[in-house]
């Protein structure tokens, strides 16, 4: 069975019906990239797979052990005010599930932590670390959430060309080494087709999900990637 | 020095206001932080409009005063938080048309039910003179419960103040978290608002907590600085309103301000250093 499955789930905004019909199926192991212009329901959709937008018509289901709130959720960026009084360990930590900071709880966040790097900066600001380093520790936070499926949205959006491409090869090394199961929305059209193995672009016009040889070749891929894909 | 001291806590209505004052700062203290930190500041404000409102209401019809005005703070907690969550709504205007109505009616309803205005007075800018003992044990229980619910939901209230839509992805209930601070708040409002004044209160929420965000820079260093700030600038306010015979809740609230700069500039002195 599949991790989550999408069954002609219609998700709507603010009553307009924003992603319609979606028919999809995360399969254990998989890397996907989902992308679309914008307005195309992208954020939309992240909402219904973490369950805080019901669909409107169609269902959501869960399975091969996995439970809504076990989704390890990467959250767009946005401009945190820069004197929120947060430590990278208790960004970190608040990750892990339950009421209290067990043991298990704690050396979990220490080798997540360890895992992106960021196991010598644990007592720092986070709202002081450069944009890279504050991904990093998001990513362990959302690591200590899940254990098998991590949903990520627009993880490179106002990174650095370098720094962009190191996120890639975390996400691929988290991926490949972990097992697990990557969820990306993305504006980068070219990385999303370098990085996945399924990409689902969202459209008003209908939807496309394939292999990125098959999206290179459909309609949709040709006119959104444009003619500069033959890699 | 000491025997002023001494002499200031023979007075019972002085170790009352003393003991209210010490539990009510600590709790404003503990829910400041996320009410700050989450842009909430103004809840706090209104409310203890409104809490004037019910008070001087209910002291003209003659209603023990905390049983009237704690269902209707409480109540109206949930309501402002119902609206500051709702941008369309213009949270803010709102919450202050509240308060001003509120205060409003307060002042009316005192002026024509004794017509004196030293209570009125009283209530806006507070009184030692106004804790009994009952009420003592009312802020002791109170105190007891926020720190409970406080260090037992204290991960949680963090997850959800730093990033509230990857609390709700993790499964938690943001609405329910934010509930109960808006009530914990209410609680803490009246009991503290007859010492501090229906003007004043707020500022012990909001002070303790930007005071210790100046030099800390965790959420649980901050908490534990907000709380010790609060007990502090509290009994020095205290102490020298009975010395140089200034009003309990102004003097607190200049003790609060002090602490504030003096934090602030210890912040800047270190970014430099």
């Amino acid at each position: 069975m599949a991790l989550i499955t999408c069954d002609q789930a219609t998700f709507a905004y603010e009553g307009m019906p924003v992603v319609e019909n979606l028919n999809l199926q995360i399969e254990k192991g998989q890397y996907l990239c989902i992308v679309g212009e914008n307005g195309s329901g992208k954020s939309t959709l992240v909402k219904g797979l973490l369950g805080l937008l019901k669909p409107v018509s169609g269902k959501v289901t869960f399975g091969d052990g996995l439970r809504q709130n076990e989704i390890g959720y990467l959250p767009q960026r946005v401009e945190l005010q820069s004197d929120f009084p947060a430590s990278v360990w208790e960004v970190a930590s608040s990750g892990c599930h339950g009421l209290w900071m067990t043991a298990a709880r704690r050396q979990k966040t220490e080798e997540q932590l360890k895992l992106m790097g960021m196991d010598h900066l644990v007592k720092r600001s986070f709202a002081r670390l450069s944009g890279g380093q504050q991904q990093r520790v998001l990513l362990a936070r959302a690591l200590c959430a899940t254990t098998s499926l991590l949903l990520l949205d627009e993880p490179v959006a106002g990174l650095d060309p370098l720094v962009t491409r190191e996120m890639y090869d975390v996400i691929r090394m988290l991926h490949e080494t972990r097992g697990l199961t990557v969820v990306m929305i993305s504006h980068d059209v070219q990385a999303a087709l370098q990085e996945a193995d399924q990409i689902l672009h969202l459209s008003h016009g209908g939807s496309f999900l394939g292999t990125p040889e098959e999206y290179r070749h459909s309609e949709l891929g040709a006119s959104f990637a444009g003619g500069c894909c033959h890699v | 020095m000491f025997e002023m001291l001494a002499k200031m806590f023979s007075y019972h209505f002085m170790v009352r206001a003393a003991v209210v004052g010490l539990l009510v700062s600590l709790c404003a203290a503990l829910l400041g932080v996320s009410l700050v930190l989450k842009r909430y500041s103004m809840i706090g404000d209104g409310l203890s409009h409104v809490g004037f409102g019910a008070l001087a209401v209910a002291s003209a019809l003659g209603l023990a005063p905390m049983v009237v005005s704690i269902p209707v703070v409480m109540l109206s907690a949930v309501l402002l938080l119902r609206l500051s969550s709702r941008a369309r709504l213009k949270g803010d205007a709102v919450i202050a048309m509240i308060s001003a109505g509120a205060l409003a009616v307060g002042v009316i309803v005192l002026s024509l039910s004794n017509g004196t205005t030293g209570d009125v007075n009283n209530y806006l800018f507070g009184s030692v003179l106004a804790m009994t003992g009952e009420d003592v044990w009312l802020s002791a229980g109170l105190a007891v419960v926020v720190l409970i619910l406080f260090g037992i939901y204290y991960r949680k209230i963090f997850a959800v103040t730093f990033d509230e839509t990857f609390a709700r992805a993790t499964g938690e209930k943001a609405e329910a978290y934010h509930l109960l601070l808006a009530c914990l708040t209410a609680l803490t409002i009246v009991l503290g608002m007859r010492v501090m004044g229906a003007m004043l209160i707020s500022s012990l929420i909001i002070f303790p907590a930007l005071t210790a965000m100046r030099v800390c820079r965790s959420f649980r260093s901050v908490t534990i600085c907000a709380a010790l700030v609060s007990v502090c600038c509290f009994m020095l306010g205290l102490c020298a309103s009975y010395l140089l015979d200034t009003p309990t809740g102004a003097s607190v609230v200049v003790a609060n301000a002090a602490a504030f700069l003096l934090f602030w500039f210890a912040g800047r002195l270190r970014e430099r250093g």
